[in-house]
């Protein structure tokens, strides 16, 4: 667990924090810029000086009336910085065995031999900082964090800087690193898209203060986060196992998915059954009927109760409970009224077997 | 090809800038941490104090050496009391002399590269493990370089040339406290000394531009140590 209760003023800006955390997993600090997420991360780290309590599995890395301050170089909290910070006079092995060499002592959770196989880095270990690329320097940014053997990690943006090519490339490095290590992760962003694919657990900050704390999933539906996504990301996410591929279907190209008791038939993927998958399915590509509709291509009719409606400003945002899993359906002011859309009618979600496709992330280690 | 009175003004100022700069700069480190790193009562006092040997006429800074560590000064004194270390008319009070003539130039040049140093570097090291001393020398003081070894060349430079205050701080002695400059003053004031006067000018113009050639040596690479 990881406890956080702090306080702390510049200028204008107030941050007032008051959170529990699970110290596993990926817990990602989400909010528009300025809502004081690197703050928060900085003052973790013991970067920043800040009032109040913070203690990490118990221990107590700050107290400031018990009058404890572990200085940040104690603490054994990564940190990876937006901007990479590599020291431009060492070379590539040279940064990366700078917190190894200062982590003697520390149970060794992380093996260098690994962390070059798993970040990809073996070849850079003689160059130079300033010979690197952007998504290489933030790679090797992430082994020196990894070999100070944290018992935390702290990202702080670490693909803001990074083209959208170069996101793509590097996002995969995080999941495995989730999926590989045992380290808690405490990871900052401003783009949703990254927190649906790598979180767990979203804490949402606006002007210094928390103001949503959940599950992945549960934040998905939150009002407080769809006000700040693009309406394109809006939409919930489903864990799930894959329980048989295109083949056993039927001959229909299709892949079979089980989340909970719901079934939801995906494009045809090239996942083996009992792979874990995340499913995003945007609110956009789910569409509602009042009666279940015959002969129709979209591969996913799924029965389901409306739970509420979330009225804004050109559609309504649906949300739907099938089967235990709850879904969000994007439909005009038009179309809720036409069919009487209400808080606890029966109805249909329908989407396509496709509207997945590209939405969806294998997880390797993790069950959902 | 130099005579022997020349090779001994030429080894002394050698000697003497060396000595000066290995004297200056551990203070001017610290004292240009201190100016460019911490807010505190008398930062300002401390500026004008180290500066003020560019705005006093030399022969003024050696007069309060003079008056400071003379044997009779409290400073002075105390060092030949407790270690029966002299300073006046020896090489050492020149190299002294000259360290506190060229103190405020080498402050400014490590100080300008201290306020360079990215802060985030060493926040960098903090997170990962490097206690304060450990990330100075690691980080802030290799960042700092390229204006360590500038102040450095200003210093043994400004220690070649420097006249006034070791003049009149540990005078004039052949092969103790005669440097260049001081040789070529003698030689002015000496009957039939213009020749020698000539030659003293131009060892002083060959080892001040081999000095400028080492010092851009020096400075390429360190860039390229910094891999720019």
């Amino acid at each position: 667990m990881l406890e956080i209760r702090c306080s702390l003023a510049r200028g204008a800006f107030a941050l007032d924090v008051d959170l529990a955390l699970p110290s596993s997993g990926v817990n990602t600090l989400f909010g528009a810029s300025g809502a004081g997420k690197s703050t928060l991360i900085e003052v973790l780290a013991g970067l920043l000086p800040a009032q109040g309590r913070i203690a990490l599995d118990g221990e107590v890395l700050l107290d400031t009336h018990g009058g404890i301050d572990v200085p940040a170089a104690r603490r054994a909290i990564g940190y990876v910085f937006q901007d990479g910070r590599l020291f431009p006079h060492y070379d590539v092995e040279g940064n990366l065995r700078y917190g190894e060499r200062r982590a003697r002592g520390r149970a060794a959770r992380v093996r260098f031999e690994q962390v070059l196989e798993l970040l990809g880095i073996g070849a850079l270990l003689q160059r130079r900082p300033a010979q690197l690329s952007g998504g290489e320097k933030q790679r090797v940014a992430l082994g020196r964090a990894l070999l100070s053997q944290p018992r935390l990690l702290l990202l702080d943006e670490p693909l803001a800087a990074l083209d959208v090519a170069r996101k793509q490339e590097l996002l995969p490095y995080f999941e495995r690193l989730r999926d590989e290590f045992s380290i808690p992760i405490v990871y900052v962003s401003h783009a949703f898209d990254e927190v649906i694919r790598i979180a767990q657990h979203v804490v949402l900050l606006d002007r210094g203060r928390v103001t949503l704390a959940a599950p992945l999933a549960e934040a998905c539906l939150s009002p407080l986060v769809h006000a700040i996504t693009g309406a394109g990301v809006v939409g919930a996410v489903l864990e799930g196992v894959v329980i048989s591929d295109a083949g056993s279907e039927g001959g229909s190209a299709a892949t079979l998915v089980r989340c909970g008791e719901l079934r939801v038939r995906m494009a045809q993927t090239t996942l083996a059954p009992g792979a874990h998958v995340r499913l995003h399915l945007a609110a956009d590509d789910v569409a509602v009927a009042r009666e279940p509709p015959r002969a129709i291509s979209i591969r996913n009719v799924i029965a389901a109760r409306i739970q509420r409606l979330e009225p804004g400003e050109a559609s309504v945002l649906v949300h739907l409970l099938a089967q235990g899993e709850r879904l969000l359906a994007r439909v005009t002011h038009g179309a809720a009224r036409e069919l009487n859309l209400e808080s606890g009618g029966e109805c249909y979600a329908l989407f396509k077997a496709v509207a997945t496709h590209g939405r969806r992330f294998e997880r390797a280690g993790l069950r959902p | 090809m130099l005579t022997p009175e020349e090779t001994q003004a030429l080894r002394l100022s050698l000697e003497v800038a060396a000595r000066s700069v290995l004297l200056t700069l551990p203070f001017a480190i610290a004292v240009a941490w201190l100016l460019a790193r911490r807010r505190f009562h008398g930062r300002f006092f401390l500026d004008a104090l180290v500066h003020l040997p560019l705005v006093l006429p030399p022969v003024v800074v050696g007069y309060f050496l003079l008056l400071l560590l003379g044997s009779r000064g409290p400073i002075g004194a105390w060092l030949n009391d407790a270690f029966g270390i002299r300073l006046v008319f020896t090489r050492q009070g020149a190299a002294i002399a000259t360290a506190v003539m060229s103190f405020p130039l080498v402050v400014r040049a490590i100080r300008l590269s201290l306020e360079n140093v990215d802060r985030g570097l060493e926040d960098a090291a903090r997170t990962l493990g490097a206690g304060a001393w450990d990330r100075f020398a690691t980080i802030t003081l290799p960042l700092m370089l390229p204006g360590i070894i500038a102040g450095a060349i200003v210093a043994f430079a400004a220690s070649l040339g420097e006249f006034g205050a070791v003049i009149t701080f540990v005078s004039n002695i052949p092969g103790e406290t005669q440097t260049l400059p001081l040789a070529l003053y003698t030689a002015l004031q000496t009957p039939d000394g213009d020749a020698a006067a000539a030659r003293l000018a131009l060892i002083s113009v060959g080892l001040g531009i081999t000095g400028l050639l080492v010092a851009e040596w020096l400075a390429r690479a360190v860039r390229s140590r910094m891999g720019n």
